[in-house]
């Protein structure tokens, strides 16, 4: 058979896409040829055409045994599952095969560094997500749990390169510097858009925007709310990491507590990562062993610290989705995102023919409870009428633009001025999204 | 509601209760992982095993809430967490006694295959609240305050696990069972000889060793914290392998270093709750730290490795 021309043999390559995107990215191109074309091989060739309705097959002609086949495949199904099915990717809308590039609907990828469905941040976006999913035109794919490693750079690739995605939403902070960066380096075409409050016009690419909500309103108005409820003055506050966001939280938090009451304190306790379900629980239970009596947090789940804090017998203020459910006595308010509404302007957007990359989309998208970024979990059954309606007070304020969350003075919690009197922040402002200090009232450090 | 604060006492007392919570599963699969040891052969699969009973003991416990209401449930999911870790441990048995396959290799194939279970099945149940196991209130007829109360508030699951310390060292010691484990550990060949079956011996060290494996990851999902989330563990499986290296393969040894390992875990967030706010990460890594110098201070050129089994980490 050596002497047979090498162009005999036609090439038939396979990949595995339309089963599992996974598949897709494993790119296992099989090349057929064999001289035995008999009952077979034709078996061996309807097996693969199940998998693959779309292969391009030239000329059915197998090297490969069945077995090795078969076994290939098996393999590459185990690895699927074993190391693979953890980050549960789920391609949604019809068929994946059929949706490369081109053709009249839109693809836009989403990114989640956990579960879809851990009451937190994730599940907030995933809601966001599946609230766009039934807009003509539009198709989502959705991975879960991608760390913020290389893995998201393999993540994007992917959803670019094989599901045709014309627009990225990789939703967790940590993704943009250095991943995303990369790739819209490399994807001129692709318009990223980051959660985050990390663009800089003229540093960074033209195909990057960020979008985020001013989610410290919320968590003022259910400051307010706890500064009514506590009876100690102390409140908790269990935070990932000193990022500015999360110290924008817990600032509104407390100062809207301490304009209830001046001598409201708020402690906060670092775990040190989004999620660590163990040192969640130990912050919350040393927090009740202090006194405190009203905590939030800002990690990734709060399901943990709201359903220890409710085993403890504390009040509970929610962050990013409405956990009312785990802590039906306890539960006060909560500060949520609504993302739906954003998500859907977006899509607009990318069906009208706007882009970042024609000036047409804002890089810098930002809202509060104005333009519905975040919302607030109905008050819980423990909240009096005062608390009721002195936060319904604040909100209304703040959505009609009468109070501003940082005006001066304000002092961080070792003295230093950090909003001079007079002097009004506005939410956009650079101060605020780099802010590095804790304010007044906040006992804690943001050093490590 | 929180009575009066408790400032410093605070974190001694967060300790002490830290050992009891967050111990617990660090004691289960330490033990599981001592006696799987003990046999010669050594399972990192554990850290997979105990990931999948945390999600199994939670869905059984969640789906059986309503037949066997919310105070035998719970129960029910620990027996299945112990089941469904018997499974992961027969592959592991089976598959790292075949010729020329290396136990460790098997082994981080199965954490990666056990978390991968535990995680495609476990999606459904992110979300919902599964009943809990009920506590002993150790101090329920004493007038101490609310935060001494809930700290003393101990698992049964705990309970068991330092019944079984000692049970097992006297297993170990004292019975003609685990004269077999020891010599099929130590010197399979002289096993050999006495007629035992090192394959079956094995097997059943493996098995048993997962049973306690997942019955820890019941009570990481199902006692404290007490969620099912697939970062639940965050490694607690693989730290307690290397904690029986670090407890010289003595199951009362094992008891102590988990309660040292649950105990430090709470020191981070216990300081800065009483104002030690600076250097929560290096808290945070109290406990290896801890691990390092402990055996820079045991170590010894003379007896070094005292108490390892002879066939561990050969291929006999």
């Amino acid at each position: 058979m050596g002497a047979i021309p090498t162009n005999f043999y036609g090439h038939c390559p396979l990949r595995v896409s339309s089963v599992n995107r996974k598949f897709r990215r494993l790119r296992q191109d099989l090349t057929c040829s064999s001289p035995n074309y008999d009952g077979r091989t034709t078996i061996i060739c309807s097996i693969i055409r199940i998998l693959e309705s779309n292969a391009v097959h030239n000329r059915r002609i197998l090297s490969l045994s069945r077995r090795q086949v078969l076994r290939g495949l098996l393999a590459t199904t185990a690895f699927g599952v074993t190391a693979k099915l953890g980050t549960g990717c789920s391609p949604n809308g019809a068929g994946g095969g059929e949706a490369a590039a081109g053709g009249d609907e839109i693809v836009i990828g989403f990114i989640y560094v956990g579960p879809r469905d851990d009451y937190g941040y994730n599940q907030a976006h995933a809601e966001g997500a599946a609230g766009i999913s039934s807009l003509p035109g539009v198709r989502i794919v959705e991975e879960a749990s991608v760390p913020e490693t290389a893995a998201v750079q393999e993540t994007m690739r992917s959803m670019i390169e094989l599901d045709g995605a014309m627009a990225l939403f990789p939703t967790s902070f940590g993704y943009f510097d250095p991943h995303i960066l990369q790739l819209a380096e490399e994807f001129p075409e692709v318009q990223f858009l980051h959660a985050g409050g990390l663009y800089e016009e003229g540093v960074h690419p033209a195909n990057v925007g960020s979008y985020f909500g001013y989610i410290d309103e919320a968590q003022y108005v259910a400051g307010i709310v706890a500064g009514h409820m506590t009876k100690s003055g102390k409140l908790g506050f269990v935070a990932a990491k000193p990022i500015p966001q999360v110290l924008r939280n817990i600032n509104s938090f407390t100062k809207a507590a301490r304009s209830v009451n001046p001598n409201i304190t708020t402690q906060v306790i670092f775990t040190g990562d989004w999620a660590l379900p163990v040192k969640e629980a130990e912050a919350t239970n040393s927090m009740a062993d202090q006194g405190i009596d009203v905590v939030t947090c800002h990690v990734d789940s709060p399901k943990v610290v709201i359903e220890t804090a409710e085993r403890r017998g504390m009040f509970t203020s929610g962050y990013h989705a409405n956990q009312a459910d785990l802590a039906p006595t306890g539960y006060l308010t909560g500060a949520e995102w609504d993302w739906t509404s954003i998500y859907t302007q977006y899509a607009q957007m990318f069906l009208e023919g706007k882009s970042l990359m024609n000036g047409e989309i804002d890089h810098l998208v930002r809202g509060g409870l104005a333009d519905s970024f975040c919302k607030l979990s109905p008050y819980g059954a423990a909240v009096s009428d005062e608390a009721k309606a002195a936060a319904d007070a604040a909100r209304d304020q703040i959505i009609a633009g009468e109070l501003v969350l940082y005006e001066g003075e304000i002092k961080d919690n070792s003295g230093t001025v950090r909003v001079a009197a007079g002097q009004k922040l506005e939410q956009k402002s650079v101060e605020l999204e780099s802010m590095d200090w804790l304010i007044e009232g906040v006992e804690g450090s943001v050093g490590s | 509601m929180a009575s009066e604060a408790l400032g410093w006492l605070g974190v001694p007392l967060a300790i002490a209760a830290g050992t009891m919570r967050g111990g617990t599963p660090f004691l289960f699969v330490s033990l599981g992982e001592c006696l799987t040891e003990k046999s010669g052969k050594i399972n990192l699969g554990l850290e997979g095993t105990l990931l999948t009973g945390a999600m199994s003991a939670y869905a059984v416990s969640y789906l059986t809430r309503d037949s066997l209401g919310p105070m035998l449930a719970p129960f029910a999911g620990v027996l299945v967490a112990g089941l469904a870790g018997m499974v992961l441990g027969f592959i592991h048995g089976w598959l790292c006694q075949q010729p020329r396959v290396n136990d460790v290799a098997v082994g981080i194939a199965m954490i990666i295959f056990g978390s991968g279970v535990a995680f495609f099945f476990g999606k459904p149940f992110i979300q919902p609240s599964a009943p809990l196991l009920p506590t002993i209130d150790l101090l329920a007829w004493t007038d101490l305050p609310e935060q001494f109360q809930s700290a003393v508030k101990i698992s049964p699951l705990f309970v068991l696990g330092v019944a079984i310390a000692p049970l097992m060292t006297w297993f170990f010691r004292s019975t003609r069972w685990g004269l077999f484990i020891r010599a099929v550990g130590d010197s399979p060949d002289a096993a050999l000889a006495m007629g035992v079956s090192i394959f079956k011996v094995r097997m059943l060290s493996i098995v048993a060793g997962s049973f306690l494996a997942g019955i820890g990851g019941a009570s990481l999902s199902l006692y404290y914290p007490g969620v099912w989330t697939e970062l639940v563990s965050s490694g607690q499986g693989l730290m307690a392998v290397a904690l029986v290296i670090f407890a010289r393969w003595q199951p009362m040894q094992c008891l102590w270093a988990s309660l040292l390992f649950g105990g430090a875990q709470a020191l981070g967030p216990a300081l800065q709750s009483v104002g030690i706010t600076q250097g929560y990460y290096l808290f945070n890594a109290a406990p290896y730290v801890l691990t390092l110098v402990i055996m820079v201070i045991t170590c010894s050129p003379t007896r070094t490795m005292t108490g390892v089994p002879g066939a561990l980490g050969s291929d006999r």
